[in-house]
Protein backbone atom coordinates (compact mmCIF):
# COMPACT_ATOMS: atom_id res chain seq x y z
CA UNK A 1 0.00 0.00 0.00
CA UNK A 2 2.60 2.38 0.23
CA UNK A 3 2.88 3.37 -3.05
CA UNK A 4 -0.91 4.01 -3.26
CA UNK A 5 -1.63 8.30 -4.05
CA UNK A 6 -5.28 9.10 -3.82
CA UNK A 7 -6.90 11.64 -6.79
CA UNK A 8 -7.65 15.11 -5.34
CA UNK A 9 -10.23 16.82 -7.46
CA UNK A 10 -10.22 21.02 -7.65
CA UNK A 11 -13.88 22.24 -8.92
CA UNK A 12 -13.17 25.79 -9.85
CA UNK A 13 -10.22 25.32 -12.24
CA UNK A 14 -11.40 21.37 -13.19
CA UNK A 15 -7.54 20.29 -12.58
CA UNK A 16 -6.81 16.79 -10.52
CA UNK A 17 -3.47 15.50 -9.45
CA UNK A 18 -2.98 12.98 -7.07
CA UNK A 19 -1.18 12.88 -3.36
CA UNK A 20 0.48 10.48 -1.46
CA UNK A 21 -0.04 9.44 1.74
CA UNK A 22 1.38 11.80 4.44
CA UNK A 23 1.52 14.22 1.63
CA UNK A 24 -0.36 17.82 2.05
CA UNK A 25 -2.75 18.27 -0.78
CA UNK A 26 -1.04 21.58 -0.98
CA UNK A 27 2.30 20.47 -1.58
CA UNK A 28 1.36 17.61 -3.86
CA UNK A 29 -0.60 20.17 -6.07
CA UNK A 30 2.92 22.17 -6.04
CA UNK A 31 4.72 19.13 -6.90
CA UNK A 32 3.12 18.59 -9.71
CA UNK A 33 3.60 22.29 -11.39
CA UNK A 34 0.20 23.25 -10.70
CA UNK A 35 -1.68 26.26 -9.38
CA UNK A 36 -5.25 25.77 -8.42
CA UNK A 37 -4.81 27.07 -5.11
CA UNK A 38 -2.72 29.95 -3.70
CA UNK A 39 0.47 29.21 -1.98
CA UNK A 40 1.28 31.31 1.20
CA UNK A 41 3.08 29.74 4.71
CA UNK A 42 2.26 26.37 3.85
CA UNK A 43 2.00 25.79 7.74
CA UNK A 44 -1.30 26.74 8.83
CA UNK A 45 -0.73 29.82 9.43
CA UNK A 46 -2.19 32.12 6.57
CA UNK A 47 -5.12 30.80 5.37
CA UNK A 48 -4.26 31.67 1.95
CA UNK A 49 -4.95 27.88 0.61
CA UNK A 50 -8.39 27.96 2.31
CA UNK A 51 -10.44 25.18 0.89
CA UNK A 52 -13.93 23.35 1.51
CA UNK A 53 -13.41 19.38 1.21
CA UNK A 54 -16.84 18.69 -0.36
CA UNK A 55 -16.23 14.73 -0.26
CA UNK A 56 -13.52 12.08 1.01
CA UNK A 57 -11.80 11.16 4.41
CA UNK A 58 -8.83 13.58 5.51
CA UNK A 59 -6.64 14.09 8.81
CA UNK A 60 -6.23 17.66 9.62
CA UNK A 61 -3.04 18.97 10.51
CA UNK A 62 -2.91 22.30 13.31
CA UNK A 63 -4.52 25.16 11.39
CA UNK A 64 -4.96 29.02 12.60
CA UNK A 65 -8.76 29.78 14.30
CA UNK A 66 -8.26 32.69 12.74
CA UNK A 67 -8.81 31.42 9.35
CA UNK A 68 -10.54 28.01 10.70
CA UNK A 69 -13.13 28.24 13.73
CA UNK A 70 -14.31 25.43 15.43
CA UNK A 71 -17.63 25.53 13.82
CA UNK A 72 -16.58 25.71 10.06
CA UNK A 73 -14.52 22.17 10.48
CA UNK A 74 -17.78 20.72 10.38
CA UNK A 75 -18.64 22.12 6.94
CA UNK A 76 -15.46 20.88 5.67
CA UNK A 77 -13.40 24.17 5.75
CA UNK A 78 -10.10 23.90 5.99
CA UNK A 79 -6.14 24.86 4.35
CA UNK A 80 -5.06 23.12 2.11
CA UNK A 81 -1.55 22.80 3.48
CA UNK A 82 -2.85 20.79 6.19
CA UNK A 83 -5.08 18.42 4.73
CA UNK A 84 -3.54 14.70 4.49
CA UNK A 85 -5.96 12.16 2.65
CA UNK A 86 -7.05 9.24 3.54
CA UNK A 87 -8.81 8.52 0.61
CA UNK A 88 -10.12 10.59 -2.60
CA UNK A 89 -10.89 14.51 -2.37
CA UNK A 90 -13.18 16.64 -3.86
CA UNK A 91 -12.41 20.34 -2.96
CA UNK A 92 -12.94 23.70 -3.86
CA UNK A 93 -10.73 26.63 -3.50
CA UNK A 94 -12.47 29.51 -1.38
CA UNK A 95 -9.42 31.85 -2.52
CA UNK A 96 -9.08 33.06 -5.77
CA UNK A 97 -5.28 34.07 -7.07
CA UNK A 98 -4.36 36.93 -5.64
CA UNK A 99 -7.60 38.76 -7.51
CA UNK A 100 -8.22 41.91 -5.67
CA UNK A 101 -4.30 42.80 -5.48
CA UNK A 102 -1.93 44.14 -5.30
CA UNK A 103 -2.87 47.63 -2.99
CA UNK A 104 -4.89 45.65 -0.43
CA UNK A 105 -6.94 47.93 -0.04
CA UNK A 106 -10.28 46.01 -0.04
CA UNK A 107 -9.76 43.79 2.37
CA UNK B 1 16.71 62.43 19.24
CA UNK B 2 17.52 59.89 21.71
CA UNK B 3 15.40 58.88 24.35
CA UNK B 4 17.08 55.96 25.48
CA UNK B 5 15.20 53.31 24.02
CA UNK B 6 18.63 51.17 22.60
CA UNK B 7 18.16 48.37 20.99
CA UNK B 8 15.19 45.53 20.14
CA UNK B 9 15.48 43.07 23.19
CA UNK B 10 12.65 40.55 22.26
CA UNK B 11 9.75 39.41 20.45
CA UNK B 12 7.33 36.88 21.67
CA UNK B 13 6.10 34.52 18.75
CA UNK B 14 2.88 32.64 18.59
CA UNK B 15 3.41 28.88 17.87
CA UNK B 16 0.95 26.29 16.62
CA UNK B 17 2.81 23.38 18.14
CA UNK B 18 6.11 24.09 20.40
CA UNK B 19 7.96 20.43 19.45
CA UNK B 20 7.71 21.62 15.32
CA UNK B 21 8.37 25.40 17.16
CA UNK B 22 11.78 24.39 18.31
CA UNK B 23 12.93 21.70 15.94
CA UNK B 24 12.74 25.02 13.32
CA UNK B 25 14.32 27.59 15.64
CA UNK B 26 16.58 25.63 17.37
CA UNK B 27 17.77 22.60 15.14
CA UNK B 28 17.24 24.99 11.93
CA UNK B 29 18.46 28.38 12.61
CA UNK B 30 20.41 27.51 15.57
CA UNK B 31 18.63 29.67 18.47
CA UNK B 32 19.79 28.37 21.92
CA UNK B 33 17.31 27.13 24.74
CA UNK B 34 17.45 29.25 27.47
CA UNK B 35 14.56 28.79 29.81
CA UNK B 36 10.99 27.86 29.88
CA UNK B 37 8.11 28.98 32.35
CA UNK B 38 5.20 27.42 33.91
CA UNK B 39 2.72 29.18 31.03
CA UNK B 40 4.33 26.83 28.63
CA UNK B 41 6.65 29.58 26.84
CA UNK B 42 10.11 28.71 25.47
CA UNK B 43 13.14 31.13 25.96
CA UNK B 44 15.74 31.52 22.95
CA UNK B 45 18.32 33.10 22.05
CA UNK B 46 20.99 33.59 19.59
CA UNK B 47 24.61 32.92 20.53
CA UNK B 48 26.34 36.58 20.48
CA UNK B 49 23.08 38.41 22.56
CA UNK B 50 24.37 39.34 25.79
CA UNK B 51 20.71 39.19 27.73
CA UNK B 52 19.37 35.98 28.40
CA UNK B 53 16.70 35.99 25.66
CA UNK B 54 15.32 37.48 22.35
CA UNK B 55 13.08 35.13 21.54
CA UNK B 56 9.77 33.73 23.22
CA UNK B 57 7.56 31.38 21.64
CA UNK B 58 4.23 30.80 22.82
CA UNK B 59 1.91 27.82 21.71
CA UNK B 60 -1.33 29.37 20.58
CA UNK B 61 -4.13 28.75 18.04
CA UNK B 62 -3.33 31.28 15.77
CA UNK B 63 0.46 32.24 14.45
CA UNK B 64 1.51 35.82 14.83
CA UNK B 65 3.37 38.24 17.18
CA UNK B 66 2.13 39.36 20.44
CA UNK B 67 4.67 41.98 20.94
CA UNK B 68 8.19 42.97 20.31
CA UNK B 69 10.24 44.94 23.57
CA UNK B 70 13.25 47.27 23.41
CA UNK B 71 15.09 47.94 25.84
CA UNK B 72 15.88 51.43 27.50
CA UNK B 73 19.32 52.24 28.70
CA UNK B 74 18.14 53.14 32.31
CA UNK B 75 15.26 53.21 34.83
CA UNK B 76 15.12 57.22 34.38
CA UNK B 77 14.72 57.04 31.02
CA UNK B 78 12.03 54.40 31.10
CA UNK B 79 10.17 56.32 33.14
CA UNK B 80 10.63 59.55 31.19
CA UNK B 81 9.27 57.56 28.05
CA UNK B 82 5.88 56.56 30.05
CA UNK B 83 5.19 60.03 30.42
CA UNK B 84 5.94 61.10 27.22
CA UNK B 85 3.91 57.90 25.68
CA UNK B 86 0.83 59.35 28.12
CA UNK B 87 1.49 62.52 27.17
CA UNK B 88 1.28 61.95 23.39
CA UNK B 89 -1.78 60.01 24.25
CA UNK B 90 -1.23 56.54 24.12
CA UNK B 91 -2.16 54.35 26.87
CA UNK B 92 0.12 51.82 28.69
CA UNK B 93 0.32 48.80 30.87
CA UNK B 94 2.43 47.96 33.35
CA UNK B 95 3.55 44.30 33.02
CA UNK B 96 5.21 43.44 36.32
CA UNK B 97 8.49 42.16 36.95
CA UNK B 98 8.83 38.26 36.37
CA UNK B 99 6.40 38.46 34.11
CA UNK B 100 8.73 36.79 31.89
CA UNK B 101 11.74 34.92 33.49
CA UNK B 102 14.63 36.73 34.55
CA UNK B 103 12.88 40.41 32.98
CA UNK B 104 12.40 43.51 34.99
CA UNK B 105 9.16 45.34 34.77
CA UNK B 106 7.88 46.48 31.19
CA UNK B 107 5.74 48.95 30.19
CA UNK B 108 3.82 48.11 27.01
CA UNK B 109 1.54 50.15 24.47
CA UNK B 110 0.17 49.76 21.50
CA UNK B 111 0.82 51.62 18.21
CA UNK B 112 -1.39 53.09 15.67
CA UNK B 113 -0.08 50.32 13.05
CA UNK B 114 -2.13 48.37 16.04
CA UNK B 115 0.95 46.14 17.15
CA UNK B 116 1.96 45.96 20.71
CA UNK B 117 5.17 47.14 22.09
CA UNK B 118 7.14 47.05 25.42
CA UNK B 119 9.87 48.89 26.83
CA UNK B 120 11.98 47.66 29.81
CA UNK B 121 15.31 48.35 30.94
CA UNK B 122 16.39 44.95 33.01
CA UNK B 123 17.06 41.57 32.11
CA UNK B 124 19.39 38.54 33.00
CA UNK B 125 22.92 39.51 31.46
CA UNK B 126 23.95 36.08 31.06
CA UNK B 127 26.97 36.83 28.29
CA UNK B 128 27.61 35.46 24.85
CA UNK B 129 26.82 31.70 24.65
CA UNK B 130 29.03 29.48 24.35
CA UNK B 131 32.57 31.84 24.51
CA UNK B 132 34.63 33.00 27.87
CA UNK B 133 33.90 36.36 28.56
CA UNK B 134 37.76 37.20 28.87
CA UNK B 135 39.33 36.21 25.43
CA UNK B 136 36.27 35.06 23.65
CA UNK B 137 37.01 32.51 21.07
CA UNK B 138 35.25 33.54 17.45
CA UNK B 139 32.55 31.38 17.81
CA UNK B 140 30.83 28.18 19.73
CA UNK B 141 32.00 25.26 18.40
CA UNK B 142 28.59 23.41 18.74
CA UNK B 143 26.02 25.72 17.32
CA UNK B 144 23.39 24.04 14.96
CA UNK B 145 21.81 25.13 12.04
CA UNK B 146 21.71 28.67 10.34
CA UNK B 147 24.02 29.47 13.22
CA UNK B 148 21.72 32.71 13.49
CA UNK B 149 24.22 35.30 15.37
CA UNK B 150 21.43 37.83 16.77
CA UNK B 151 17.80 38.88 16.58
CA UNK B 152 17.70 41.46 13.93
CA UNK B 153 14.29 42.73 13.69
CA UNK B 154 10.39 42.98 12.72
CA UNK B 155 8.82 44.20 9.77
CA UNK B 156 5.14 44.47 10.82
CA UNK B 157 2.26 45.49 8.91
CA UNK B 158 -0.72 47.94 9.20
CA UNK B 159 -2.42 50.87 9.08
CA UNK B 160 -1.85 54.20 10.57
CA UNK B 161 1.70 54.91 9.27
CA UNK B 162 2.10 58.16 9.50
CA UNK B 163 0.99 57.88 13.45
CA UNK B 164 3.07 55.04 13.78
CA UNK B 165 5.57 57.21 12.40
CA UNK B 166 5.40 60.04 14.91
CA UNK B 167 4.95 58.03 17.54
CA UNK B 168 8.18 56.09 17.22
CA UNK B 169 10.19 59.46 16.04
CA UNK B 170 9.11 61.86 18.22
CA UNK B 171 8.37 59.74 21.61
CA UNK B 172 10.59 56.71 21.45
CA UNK B 173 13.76 58.10 19.31
CA UNK B 174 13.71 56.38 16.14
CA UNK B 175 14.72 58.12 13.20
CA UNK B 176 13.36 57.11 9.62
CA UNK B 177 16.48 55.40 7.55
CA UNK B 178 14.57 54.17 4.51
CA UNK B 179 11.36 54.95 3.03
CA UNK B 180 8.70 54.06 -0.20
CA UNK B 181 6.84 56.65 -1.01
CA UNK B 182 3.60 56.38 -3.59
CA UNK B 183 3.61 59.24 -6.72
CA UNK B 184 1.66 61.61 -4.23
CA UNK B 185 4.71 61.49 -1.54
CA UNK B 186 2.87 59.28 0.96
CA UNK B 187 4.62 56.96 2.76
CA UNK B 188 3.91 53.18 2.17
CA UNK B 189 7.18 51.70 3.99
CA UNK B 190 9.35 53.18 6.93
CA UNK B 191 11.99 51.71 8.21
CA UNK B 192 12.95 53.20 11.72
CA UNK B 193 16.31 52.71 13.65
CA UNK B 194 17.83 53.48 16.56
CA UNK B 195 21.70 52.71 15.53
CA UNK B 196 23.35 52.73 12.86
CA UNK B 197 21.69 49.18 11.57
CA UNK B 198 19.24 50.00 8.00
CA UNK B 199 16.09 49.35 10.45
CA UNK B 200 15.56 48.06 14.01
CA UNK B 201 12.01 47.52 13.00
CA UNK B 202 9.95 48.56 9.62
CA UNK B 203 6.37 49.06 8.86
CA UNK B 204 4.57 48.78 5.49
CA UNK B 205 1.08 49.84 5.12
CA UNK B 206 -1.70 47.51 5.17
CA UNK B 207 -5.75 47.70 5.85
CA UNK B 208 -5.59 45.10 8.42
CA UNK B 209 -3.82 46.77 12.14
CA UNK B 210 -1.22 44.16 13.81
CA UNK B 211 0.09 41.89 11.43
CA UNK B 212 3.40 40.24 11.42
CA UNK B 213 5.15 40.12 8.28
CA UNK B 214 9.02 38.90 9.83
CA UNK B 215 11.05 38.49 12.35
CA UNK B 216 14.73 38.90 11.10
CA UNK B 217 18.20 37.32 12.14
CA UNK B 218 21.53 38.19 11.30
CA UNK B 219 24.06 36.14 9.72
CA UNK B 220 27.78 37.36 9.01
CA UNK B 221 28.44 36.54 5.21
CA UNK B 222 26.61 35.49 2.12
CA UNK B 223 27.84 32.97 2.09
CA UNK B 224 26.07 31.72 5.70
CA UNK B 225 22.94 33.23 3.66
CA UNK B 226 23.27 30.31 1.06
CA UNK B 227 24.21 27.73 3.40
CA UNK B 228 20.86 28.89 5.35
CA UNK B 229 19.10 28.24 1.82
CA UNK B 230 20.88 24.55 1.77
CA UNK B 231 19.71 23.37 5.17
CA UNK B 232 15.95 25.16 4.23
CA UNK B 233 16.08 22.44 1.52
CA UNK B 234 17.49 19.75 3.41
CA UNK B 235 14.99 19.93 6.09
CA UNK B 236 12.15 20.92 3.60
CA UNK B 237 11.20 23.68 5.43
CA UNK B 238 8.97 26.25 3.81
CA UNK B 239 10.60 29.02 1.45
CA UNK B 240 9.38 32.17 0.17
CA UNK B 241 12.04 33.78 -1.84
CA UNK B 242 15.94 33.82 -1.83
CA UNK B 243 18.58 33.81 -2.03
CA UNK B 244 18.41 37.39 -3.47
CA UNK B 245 19.70 41.02 -2.50
CA UNK B 246 16.45 43.78 -1.40
CA UNK B 247 17.18 47.54 -3.51
CA UNK B 248 15.49 48.66 0.20
CA UNK B 249 18.81 48.32 2.83
CA UNK B 250 20.76 46.65 0.21
CA UNK B 251 20.70 43.61 2.39
CA UNK B 252 21.34 39.89 1.24
CA UNK B 253 18.36 37.51 2.34
CA UNK B 254 16.09 34.77 2.68
CA UNK B 255 13.31 34.23 3.22
CA UNK B 256 10.84 31.00 4.60
CA UNK B 257 8.28 30.37 7.34
CA UNK B 258 8.19 28.15 10.54
CA UNK B 259 5.60 24.98 11.28
CA UNK B 260 2.99 27.59 12.23
CA UNK B 261 3.49 30.27 8.87
CA UNK B 262 5.37 32.81 10.70
CA UNK B 263 7.41 34.15 8.50
CA UNK B 264 11.68 34.60 8.99
CA UNK B 265 14.24 36.19 7.42
CA UNK B 266 17.93 35.19 7.89
CA UNK B 267 20.27 38.09 6.01
CA UNK B 268 23.61 39.76 5.82
CA UNK B 269 24.83 42.75 5.14
CA UNK B 270 22.63 45.73 4.57
CA UNK B 271 23.05 49.45 4.49
CA UNK B 272 24.44 51.60 7.67
CA UNK B 273 24.14 55.34 8.35
CA UNK B 274 25.17 58.20 11.34
CA UNK B 275 22.96 60.67 12.08
CA UNK B 276 24.14 63.11 9.02
CA UNK B 277 22.91 60.63 6.54
CA UNK B 278 19.53 61.58 4.65
CA UNK B 279 16.73 58.52 4.68
CA UNK B 280 16.94 56.62 1.57
CA UNK B 281 13.93 56.64 -0.11
CA UNK B 282 12.44 54.44 -2.62
CA UNK B 283 9.55 55.13 -4.79
CA UNK B 284 6.33 52.63 -5.33
CA UNK B 285 6.31 52.58 -9.02
CA UNK B 286 9.68 50.54 -8.15
CA UNK B 287 8.39 48.39 -5.55
CA UNK B 288 9.14 45.29 -7.09
CA UNK B 289 13.56 46.71 -7.40
CA UNK B 290 13.15 47.78 -3.79
CA UNK B 291 12.18 44.64 -2.44
CA UNK B 292 13.53 42.20 -4.81
CA UNK B 293 16.27 43.94 -6.60
CA UNK B 294 17.89 41.11 -8.84
CA UNK B 295 13.89 39.98 -9.95
CA UNK B 296 12.67 43.72 -10.09
CA UNK B 297 9.38 41.82 -10.08
CA UNK B 298 7.05 41.25 -6.87
CA UNK B 299 6.30 38.03 -5.22
CA UNK B 300 2.35 38.38 -4.35
CA UNK B 301 2.91 35.94 -1.72
CA UNK B 302 5.43 38.59 0.24
CA UNK B 303 2.77 40.99 0.58
CA UNK B 304 -0.44 39.16 1.29
CA UNK B 305 1.03 36.26 3.53
CA UNK B 306 1.19 37.20 7.16
CA UNK B 307 0.15 35.71 10.17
Amino acid sequence: MSNASYEIQEIISGQSFSCLPGQSVLRAMEAQGMHCLPVGCRGGGCGLCKVQVLSGDYRRGRMSCKHISSETVVQGLALACQVFPLSDLTIVSLRQLYEDKPDNKNH
Amino acid sequence: MNKGVMRPGHVQLRVLDMGKALEHYVELLGLIEMDRDDQGRVYLKAWTEVDKFSVVLREADEPGMDFMGFKVVDEASLQQLERDLQAYGCAIEQVPAGELNSCGRRVRFQAPSGHHFELYVDKEYTGKWGVDEVNPEAWPRDLKGMAAVRFDHCLLYGDELQATYELFTEVLGFYLAEQVIDADGTRLAQFLSLSTKAHDVAFIQHAEKGKFHHASFFLETWEDVLRAADLISMTDTSIDIGPTRHGLTHGKTIYFFDPSGNRNEVFSGGDYNYPDHKPVTWLAKDLGKAIFYHDRVLNERFLTVLT
